[in-house]
């Protein structure tokens, strides 16, 4: 144990994800031997973040005005919506390029272990979206496991009684990938879900 | 397919050792308590990558040591390849397969095809039904490694339904109100999916092993009794959603789900008789024989070759068991036998002999 601010520092860090006791050792000594002007900008862009970063009212994307850069452009289409858990798949989406609709992000997945339900995400402001009547498609791009499969459900459930289309993305092989590699359960999914040609 | 070379660096009581094993019958002697178990059980955990004897990786390590490496040279039809897990306790274990990175350790699980045969198998028989539900599902993905992702899937989908579950239970204790249960439906659905996955995998298992069973207990009690598994389901692949909503209240009011792979149980019968609670402790033994006789006479049946361990085995059996099991296993691929006096093993399956000394294996 170090004394005072060292060790608050460290034990800061070490409450961050994927941080251990021994990097947040090493990082808080680097922040002690670092330069002033490094970690007074450091400081800055922690505060930051929390007072000027907020949630888009709309899609609840992180946002610095009151809606986000997507839902302000006119140019996207506003019949097509997809459902993503947090902010950096509609940062991984947007980078395919392909996708020219909404987003609405739910913030994280139905998790019973997590002590997550349906009200701890944005749920029923997802379905008073679609009680607009604009959108037609409901794409739910939730992560391919236990729980993001579970919450693609869930929606379904939910949404197809209003008529609107739902699809869920594809999951398979890799593309680039060799066949050989893949492991079974991709295989499997891949097989499960091929398409004719 | 056998194992040409175990290697174990800082793993239980060896700092570092390495023994190279021949096909056919081998056998490893030595006192008690000087590691025999540990050579075998790693051999275990590179089939399984779980331990025979522990839950938990931590006892694997040796004591003062971070982190173990098992490496492991496998020969299949004619090609050698080698395997390298590094157990780090409470971390995940990273493997190599080849001399090359695997993602996940998971990916190694195949390259050995292991039947192992420990003293601890008299749970099989005299144990919970966890123990049983555990050998079915260990033989599943032996025989299919891709069911280690179904196994890992119906578990996920478990234990988030119950804590779903849990937390209405406590909802309803504490506040004595019903708590949210509007995602039950979800994962009802899932649960049944990936349930009925596994359920219809171990029905075609236990339907296969049977005959395999019968057969193994003829031969090691010479025909005394009839061996007979049944397996016992809460549900069908196709009952159950419906089976779940047949005890949707009892779920609520225990917090847990009762219905599905996991509550299943083998059963195990010498004639009329279940052999939990009737059999003598030789029958109970030779039935745990018998279960792992018959996993390996079934994966030779299909094509794989396994690998096959008796831990301590002949020790407990008498003179006519000991030489009708040789006449079994004489022919296997490769065979390890683990024992404290040399004369408890028939003279037919002393091929080659390895004496172990504390912390070494020395070819005889």
């Amino acid at each position: 144990m170090y004394e005072g601010a060292i060790q608050d520092l460290i034990d800061e860090l070490g409450r961050l994800p994927g941080i251990g006791p021994k990097s947040a050792q090493r990082l808080a000594f680097h922040v002690l031997s670092a330069d002033t002007t490094d970690i007074k900008r450091l400081a800055a862009a922690l505060t930051r973040v929390k007072e000027e970063v907020r949630f888009c009212s709309t899609c609840y994307n992180v946002a610095e005005a009151e809606q986000c850069r997507i839902c302000r452009d006119p140019r996207r289409r506003d019949d097509a919506l997809c459902v993503v858990e947090e902010p950096k798949d509609v940062i991984a989406i947007e980078r395919t390029n392909e996708f020219r609709g909404r987003y609405h992000v739910l913030g994280g997945a139905i998790n019973p272990l997590e002590g997550i339900g349906p009200d701890q995400l944005r749920i029923r402001e997802l379905m008073a979206r679609l009680s607009s009547g604009d959108v037609s498609e409901l794409i739910l791009a939730t992560d391919p496991n236990t729980e993001g499969e579970a919450t693609a459900t869930y929606l379904a459930l939910m949404v197809k009684p209003m008529g609107i289309t739902v699809s869920r993305l594809a999951s398979g092989l890799p593309v680039g990938g060799d066949l050989e590699y893949a492991d079974e359960i991709t295989l499997g999914r891949a097989f499960e879900g091929r398409r004719k040609l | 397919m056998h194992v040409r070379r175990l290697e174990l660096v800082d793993v239980r009581s060896y700092e570092r050792a390495a023994v190279e094993l021949e096909p056919g019958a081998s056998v490893l002697i030595g006192p008690n308590g000087v590691g025999k178990t540990n050579l075998v059980e790693a051999l275990g955990y590179v089939a399984t990558l779980a331990s025979h004897r522990v839950s938990t990786d931590q006892p694997l390590v040796r004591v003062g040591a971070d982190r173990g490496v098992i490496r492991c040279d496998i020969v299949h039809e004619g090609r050698e390849l080698l395997v390298e897990l590094e157990i780090v306790p409470g971390k995940a274990n990273r493997a190599r397969l080849g001399r090359s990175p695997v993602r996940r350790a998971r990916d190694v699980l195949g390259a050995l095809r292991l039947v192992l045969f420990a003293p601890e198998d008299l749970a099989l028989v005299r144990g919970e039904p966890e123990q049983r539900r555990r050998y079915l599902d260990d033989l599943l993905v032996a025989r299919q490694p891709r069911m280690a992702g179904v196994r890992a899937d119906y578990e996920r989908v478990l234990k988030q339904r119950n804590a779903l579950l849990r937390s209405a239970y406590l909802a309803r204790k504490v506040a004595g109100r019903g708590g949210d249960l509007s995602t039950l439906e979800v994962w009802d659905h899932h649960l049944a999916e990936h349930g009925a996955k596994l359920l219809t995998a171990r029905l075609a298992l236990a339907d296969a092993l049977a005959p395999h069973l019968e057969e193994a207990y003829r031969l090691v009690s010479a025909g005394q009794g009839k061996a007979v598994m049944e397996y016992k389901a809460t549900a069908t692949p196709t009952s159950i959603l419906d089976e779940l909503a047949s005890v949707k209240d009892e779920e609520i009011a225990r917090g847990t789900t009762l219905v599905g792979p996991h509550r299943d149980d083998l059963l195990l019968r010498l004639g009329d008789l279940p052999v939990r609670g009737y059999a003598s402790h030789g029958e109970s033994w030779s039935y745990a024989l018998a279960l792992r006789l018959a996993s390996y006479t079934l994966l030779r049946s299909e094509g794989i070759e396994p690998v096959l361990v008796l831990d301590d085995v002949f020790a407990e059996l008498d003179t006519g068991r000991r030489e009708r099991l040789a006449d079994l296993v004489r022919d296997a691929a490769q065979v390890l036998i683990t024992c404290a006096v040399e004369a408890d093993v028939p003279q037919s399956l002393h091929g080659n002999r390895y004496l172990v000394q504390p912390g070494e294996v020395h070819r005889v």
